[in-house]
């Protein structure tokens, strides 16, 4: 029989907590035991609570549904939940998200973000006056639409793909493949009753569906797998056609 | 001090919390949101399989309505639910799915013609109507007569919570994330409002309320392994324990879901049995049957549960390095339908496991799940004792579930009791009696209370260790007070967590000073509110001398209507104590829609009450009355038990059907 002898990991994680005063951004390595099936999430509680009491980091489902747990793993975004130490060779770097507000070591402060850049597009479904009657049939919806919609609607705001983005390193403004993936959502769906000038709007510039070069940071990055290129591309595609229209004077 | 006023807090933003917030904003009050994540990222989300609402738009759900939902709910609660809050609630759902439909969820939908399921293994045609076309869909889940539960895909609470908080935005509602209740101000029997920590800075401060909302989900967490979320860990129901005065129900009432991914304890949807799935042993044989010929593998929750830890008994598991475990086995479903129905559930495989579900089986093991049990409250969802404090979702005890939850009711809970408390607080506000009469004093004692609390916590010396405490309270919750229970080990479980508790107040936070965002001193201070939302747990467990819904003891088979058709009712009013103080109320038979019966699983151990045969009795004569007389099944129910006018005034309509269109109804637009 094959005696299976577990690695030793080496985690280095980036620490920084600037609630206290002189301190310095510093690499600290852990070492630590591998166990079978262990993944970032146990490994980093394993640290916390054998080796660092003060380490700071974010879970909360732990099954890669909510997205709080996103850094830099290796030099790549991703969820630290699910992710097999297995996977990874045996020396680990660890970082926060890079854009967002740094609440200390690996917690940043993805919500504050979020929410501003939703009451920014408005990332609501906008209704038509109306007397809505819950007691009444629900609107019928293409099956298949459903789907394309929900599809769209799996984001998961973990912030990978707004720290993968080549762009917003350059303009801090840009909405990032999460606000364009929004917009492509709410775009295609009828009960939504903005105009597609509503949407130029909103997302007709540089900080918006034509500030992305295209790098395919995103995409790359997004641990749901969303068609995020796909989508921008359309949206440039009808964006641009708008604001021909627009230009021209036309304005219908 | 820092002190912010409101009309009304929330705590908690999940699907409870927020549906109560944007309620209540609706009626013109201000209102804030405290969460200690970003709402989006509570554990609502995670919710995968679906909501039940009667809508009985798919071939599979034809003939639903509030009734059989009713039906059904109070049989999986085993009698324990309270029936009017019940009704209450069938009413609201179809009006509560159709409301977040017109919010965005994106259900999905019935789709006309034929398309194949399957069906105890079976492939079956099952051929929709045209006139459904395009209407919400449903599927099957455990306990239900009929495929009632809508979903979107497997993201079902994450469409839900996605599309709620959204709303909330657009109605521009305050919300503060990593914000922590830590303690409620009240005085005279009267709440206002909470103290709390700041997560980030460590700063304590009052919010001070008319009425104060506790929304904060369940308290999975005091086991080793749950499928809930890491911050499910009980602390509004320890919050209001705290109090002194506010009473908390039915806490040993917790739900085991039958196919948690073994070891890590991720959950894997009903909706995969739901969806044709079935359970296997260590040979590969689908055991359900044999154990239960009707509903098989889709019997309620803790039937299945306490099922496969019988054949676990059995010596018939799997064994791993992690113990004897049981399979899921969804690979008769095709590889199409998981990818397009069971997507998370096929991520977790992957992530998790390592193995693709359309090819292998899923390790799986009943696991804790759910706590029924909770914040009392009466139908208004205000506490029955403290009052200005309301409490919805998961984190009370309103009580709809009774001692068994059925899959599916419970993010419709959440959003029907959100919808409910936010009239009945939006009323309590418009009153002059809902106006702050707190003395200054007073919330400066409590806040100065927290405060030295925390202190004692970072300069304590030679103190304990939070971690030990913890995970020793997490073992004997695992071990002693499992789904299946016995007064030997109830009462050394009971033991060890005072123990434990006494332990706890001489915490020290080791290793980690900061008065900011501190891990290590988090969980010092909830790891003491933990035990004794455990105790409550234990010692409702070890007194109840019964078997009911997933409350199940081992030298109690018998479901004892005789002696404990009763909620557990729960105080602390002496902070130096180790238990609680316990009461009971009871649940009366003559005022019950549906009296005590037999649920249909396993052999009829009831010891029956008498006057469940008296009651049944009057009801049949009602029904024969009813019946001469030619009334509809909404005057039968109200002839039976009338609860029409609990409702507010805005939810007592009915709910329209493709069979039951209503009169009234406007053309509808194509
Ligand atoms: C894996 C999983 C799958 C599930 N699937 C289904 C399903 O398919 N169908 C179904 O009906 N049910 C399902 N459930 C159950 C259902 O998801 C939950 O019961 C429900 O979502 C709870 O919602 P809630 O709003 O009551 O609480 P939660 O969503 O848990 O929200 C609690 C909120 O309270 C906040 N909070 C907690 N403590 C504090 C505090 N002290 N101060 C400030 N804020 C605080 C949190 O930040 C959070 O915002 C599932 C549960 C699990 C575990």
């Amino acid at each position: 029989m094959k005696i299976e002898t577990n690695r030793r990991l080496k985690i280095s994680i980036l620490r920084f907590d600037p609630h206290v005063k002189g301190d310095k951004p510093r690499m600290e390595t852990y070492e630590i035991e591998e166990a079978p099936g262990m993944t970032l999430f146990i490994a980093l509680n394993d640290i916390r609570q054998h080796h660092d009491a003060s380490l700071k980091f974010d879970f909360v489902c732990r099954a890669g549904i909510c997205g709080s747990c996103a850094m830099i793993i290796n030099g790549k975004p991703d969820l630290a939940c699910r992710t097999l130490t297995k996977k990874l060779p045996g020396e680990i770097t660890l970082a926060p998200l890079p854009v967002f507000e740094l609440i200390g070591d690996l917690s940043v402060f993805t919500g504050n973000w979020m929410r501003g850049l939703n009451e920014r597009l408005e990332a609501w479904i906008h209704e038509e006056e109306s007397e809505f009657n819950f007691n009444l049939l629900e609107e019928p919806m293409e099956p298949e639409l459903a789907d394309e919609i929900y599809e769209l609607d799996r984001c998961i705001e973990c912030g990978c793909c707004v720290a993968g983005c080549g762009t917003i390193q350059m303009r801090e403004e840009f909405v990032g493949a999460v606000g364009l993936n929004k917009i492509a959502r709410y775009q295609l769906d009828p009960r939504d009753k903005r105009s597609d000038k509503d949407y130029y709007d909103l997302i007709g510039d540089e900080d918006g569906v034509f500030g992305c070069m295209t790098l395919l940071g995103c995409e790359d990055v997004c641990p749901k797998n969303l068609p995020l290129q796909s989508k921008i591309a359309y949206l440039r595609r009808k964006m641009l056609t708008i604001g021909m229209k627009d230009k021209s004077g036309c304005g219908c | 001090m820092k002190i912010i006023y409101t009309d009304i807090l929330v705590i908690g933003g999940g699907l409870a919390g927020l549906r109560t917030a944007t309620g209540v904003k609706s009626r013109g009050h201000d209102v804030i949101v405290l969460s200690l994540v970003p709402p989006k990222r509570s554990h609502s989300a995670a919710a995968q399989g679906g909501m039940q609402a009667s809508l009985a738009n798919s071939f599979m759900g034809q003939g639903d309505n509030e009734d059989i939902h009713f039906e059904d709910t109070i049989k999986g609660s085993d009698w324990g639910a309270d029936q009017k809050v019940v009704r209450m609630f069938v009413n609201t759902a179809p009006k509560a799915i159709r409301e977040l439909t017109h919010w965005g969820v994106p259900w999905s939908r019935v789709k006309q013609g034929d398309h194949q399921a399957i069906i105890n293994t079976k492939k079956v045609t099952i051929t929709e109507q045209d006139n459904a076309h395009g209407l919400i869909t449903a599927r099957d889940f455990g306990g239900t007569k009929k495929w009632r539960t809508c979903y979107t895909s497997d993201g079902t609470g994450h469409s839900m919570l996605y599309a709620m908080d959204n709303k909330a935005h657009e109605q521009k509602i305050d919300v503060r994330e990593r914000m922590e209740a830590v303690a409620l101000i009240h005085e005279n029997k009267r709440c206002y409002g909470a103290i709390v920590r700041n997560l980030m800075t460590g700063e304590l401060s009052a919010f001070v309320a008319k009425a104060t909302t506790i929304a904060t989900g369940g308290y999975g967490r005091i086991y080793s392994v749950s499928t809930n979320a890491v911050i499910c860990e009980g602390m509004g129901q320890a919050i209001a324990l705290e109090t002194g005065i506010a009473t908390l129900g039915n806490m040993e009432a917790i739900q085991f879901h039958p196919t948690a991914i073994v070891p890590v304890g991720i959950l894997t949807t009903e909706g995969c049995r739901g969806d044709g799935g079935v359970l296997r042993d260590v040979d590969g044989y689908r055991f359900m049957p044999d154990y239960e010929p009707q509903k098989k593998d889709l019997a309620s929750r803790d039937v299945v549960s306490r099922r496969m830890i019988e054949h676990l008994r059995k010596g018939k598991g799997v064994s791993s390095r992690y113990g004897d475990h049981l399979w899921l086995d969804i690979t008769l479903l095709g590889r199409k339908h998981i990818e397009k129905n069971l997507r998370e559930v096929k991520e977790i495989c992957e992530s998790f496991l390592g193995i693709d579900p359309a090819k292998e089986w899923i390790p799986v093991r009943p696991t804790q799940h759910y706590s029924m049990g909770g914040i009392r409250t009466n139908y208004t969802g205000e506490s029955q004792t403290l009052k200005g404090l309301y409490a919805c979702g998961e984190a009370a005890c309103w009580d709809i579930h009774g001692f068994n939850r059925l899959g599916g009711n419970s993010v419709s809970e959440t959003v029907v009791s959100g919808m409910l408390a936010a009239e009945y607080i939006a009323d309590f506000c418009d009153k002059a009696e809902s106006s702050v009469d707190v003395n200054s004093n007073t919330i400066g004692s409590f806040l100065q209370q927290e405060k030295d609390k925390i202190e004692f916590l970072l300069n304590n010396e030679n103190g304990e260790d939070a971690y030990e405490l913890r995970q020793s309270m997490e073992q004997i919750m695992m071990d002693k007070v499992g789904i299946f229970r016995n007064g030997t080990e109830l009462e050394h479980a009971v033991n060890e967590l005072k123990a434990l508790l006494l332990r706890s107040n001489n915490i020290e936070v080791k290793r980690s000073k900061s008065r900011a965002a501190n891990p290590a001193l988090v969980n010092a201070y909830r790891t003491q509110r933990m035990l004794k939302i455990a105790l409550t747990a234990a010692y409702g467990a070890l007194l109840r001398t019964e078997s009911r819904g997933a409350h199940s003891r081992e030298d109690y088979p018998e479901r004892n209507d005789e002696e404990w058709l009763k909620r557990t009712i729960m105080s602390w009013p002496d902070p130096d104590s180790d238990v609680p103080v316990v009461s009971y109320e009871q649940l009366d038979i003559k005022s019950m829609e549906l009296p005590p019966g037999f649920r249909g699983y396993g052999k009829d151990m009831t010891i029956q009450h008498p006057d469940s045969e008296i009651r049944r009795e009057e009801i049949k004569k009602c029904l024969s009355n009813a019946r001469e007389q030619g009334m509809d099944r909404f005057k039968v129910q109200a002839e039976l038990m009338a609860y029409e006018d609990l409702l507010p005034e805005k939810y007592r309509g009915k709910n329209e059907r493709l069979v039951e269109p209503l009169a009234t109804r406007p053309s509808r637009k194509s």
